[in-house]
């Protein structure tokens, strides 16, 4: 039997087509196993090319969009480190470096870059060093943005507990056309040393105003319910001790601290359920899991948790 | 042959080179530009923090400006040589066409080309700003200015692809093209180069900081991304400067031309 010169034609069609399926699953399959073996990742750990000037000109003049490479796979680094729980964090430095040097007005660089840089790991990568050298490079590069003042102040303030140089910082944000109203009083505050508390509050109340962004609001807002928290707890701690001199007995229940008119109906914590108080006279939060960044009322030895930090694109 | 007549043959041949660049599928890049776009526009967000408009400026007018110059080099140092080989380079130049004409208006017919697909892709720049933004803003105009400057990039280096096509292969051509592009995007450190060198070598090195095209001026896409104003200025300068450069890289190419031996 003679096969038709049509019915050859369709069937090397059909095979070509097989094998081109096959060879796709194959291909994709090899990948997904080569992906799942234990390798020492020395490729993603090396920066390749880690001179910005170098980088510049191999850009033929395209460095924004390099810039936003680099700044991306800064907070990818970031973001995969942070999320692993990883305490290492030796190219974020370099990789932030090589961002702002290509673009220096890339301003989320220097304001996400310092807030990742300076906090202790596994919350950042515990170098206060290179985000101060970073918001300065910045402040050189943007010295009309009061954003990067505040910036450097917030560092000098909750990094380095530099309440001077913090001071300096935000009073010369104040002195720009273009600021914003708690600069000079959150000038002022640093240079009085004045209450903690009020002036965390405020510098993260500064945080949620000046910005757009809905993660960073979110941030602030988490930043604030903690505080207050922090706040609570110390305030009713104190009301114990009190109690426990007056009474030389700790209070059983909050209850008894309301009978003897130390407080005025139970406390409730942000999330609307009330603080709980131990047997030995500790105040605690009973969600501390729904709550981030508390220092306070935490079960012994338990760590306040920190949000995801990779971001999604609906922050608007 | 009067002026008006010259003027209907160089837009004839001009027509008849954007007709081709079309029937060459040229404008298909559209499709990988607008993929590129919009799937940049939606992930960055996802991935990155607090560039969206940032990288829908930077990432849209590169790919315009790089998709603009590949497209300018290799159809570019195609005009002549492939009317060479099909030698319909004869039928024409046997009509009443002079020699100038026909790379004049073969000019004009790949500029065109560009101008409409940067039309084209300035509309996607526009739509994926809008998509992120969800509103233009006042500083959006700027982008446009960066277009502007592109489509100046575009007529230097089809005019230099021209030049270097009216006398070497194409292959040379592309070669020679795509360095001075290089080098051109480097002007400004050939010109601090210049700067600090003396005697003899300081003459050389300003005379070929001088001699290259200098697409750094015209790339201000970074400063636009940011809402950067572009001065006036610049703008009339760039203007001149391109007009200029492509007048003389087009001269060349007509005076080669004219001395070539085409039997």
């Amino acid at each position: 039997m003679t096969l038709t010169r049509r019915t050859v034609t369709r069937r090397t069609n059909v095979a070509a087509a097989g094998a081109l399926f096959l060879s796709l699953i194959g291909a994709v399959a090899t990948l997904a196993a080569i992906d799942h073996l234990p390798r020492r990742s020395i490729v993603q750990e090396s920066l390749y090319i880690s001179s910005p000037k170098v980088l510049r000109r191999m850009s033929l003049g395209y460095t924004g969009l390099l810039a936003d490479i680099y700044w991306t796979r800064a907070v990818q680094y970031f973001g995969e480190r942070h999320h692993n729980g990883s305490g290492d964090f030796r190219l974020l430095a370099p990789l932030l470096q090589v961002t702002t040097e290509l673009d220096p007005k890339l301003l989320p660089a220097y304001e996400f870059g310092a807030n990742f840089l300076a906090p202790k790991p596994p919350d950042g990568a515990g170098l206060p060093g290179s985000a101060l050298d970073l918001m300065k490079y910045g402040i050189a590069q943007n010295p009309d943005q009061w954003r990067l003042y505040y910036n450097l102040g917030f560092l000098y303030f909750t990094e380095l507990k530099d309440y001077a140089k913090a001071a300096d910082a935000f009073a010369q944000g104040a002195k720009l056309p273009v600021t914003s109203p708690f600069m000079p009083v959150l000038a002022a505050r640093m240079a009085q040393h004045a209450g903690e508390f009020d002036t965390a509050r405020m510098l993260w109340f500064t945080t949620y105003q000046s910005t757009k962004d809905r993660n960073i609001r979110e941030n602030a807002i988490g930043h604030l319910q903690a505080l207050r928290v922090d706040e609570d707890v110390t305030q009713l701690e104190q009301v114990v001790e009190k109690y426990r001199q007056q009474t030389k007995r700790l209070p059983s229940s909050m209850a008894d601290l309301e009978r003897a008119g130390f407080i005025h109906g139970v406390p409730l914590d942000p999330t609307g359920k009330p603080y709980k108080l131990t047997a030995d006279g500790r105040i605690e939060v009973q969600d501390w899991k729904s709550i981030f960044f508390i220092t306070k009322g935490l079960p012994p030895g338990v760590k306040s948790p920190t949000p995801a930090l990779i971001p999604k694109s609906d922050a608007k | 042959m009067s002026v008006g007549r010259m003027d209907a043959r160089i837009g004839y041949i001009a027509f008849n080179t954007f007709r081709e660049a079309v029937r060459d599928r040229v404008l298909y890049n559209l499709i990988a530009f607008a993929l590129l776009l919009s799937g940049a526009a939606i992930l960055v967000g996802e991935i990155s923090i607090d560039i969206e408009r940032l990288v829908v400026v930077n990432l849209g007018l590169t790919a315009v400006s790089i998709f603009g110059v590949l497209i300018a080099i290799f159809i570019g140092i195609g005009l002549v040589s492939k009317e060479i080989e099909k030698r319909t380079l004869y039928t024409v130049l046997s009509r009443p066409v002079r020699r100038w004409e026909f790379v004049v208006g073969k000019f004009f017919g790949l500029t065109g080309t560009l101008v409409v697909n940067t039309l084209f892709m300035a509309i996607g720049v526009f739509f994926a700003l809008l998509y992120t933004a969800h509103r233009f803003e006042k500083m959006d105009v700027w982008v446009l200015v960066a277009l502007y400057f592109i489509v100046l990039q575009f007529f230097i280096v089809c005019a230099l692809a021209l030049f270097f096509s009216s006398f070497s292969t194409p292959l040379m051509s592309a070669v020679f093209t795509f360095a001075l592009f290089i080098i051109g995007n480097m002007a400004d450190d050939l010109h601090g180069f210049a700067r600090i060198t003396h005697g003899a070598g300081g003459w050389l090195a300003t005379a070929i900081a001088y001699l290259v095209p200098n697409f750094s001026a015209l790339n201000v896409i970074s400063q636009v991304a940011h809402g950067d104003p572009v001065g006036g200025r610049l703008i009339v300068y760039n203007t001149l400067y391109a007009l200029f450069y492509s007048a003389m890289a087009i001269s060349g190419a007509v005076l080669i031309f004219q001395r070539r031996n085409l039997k």
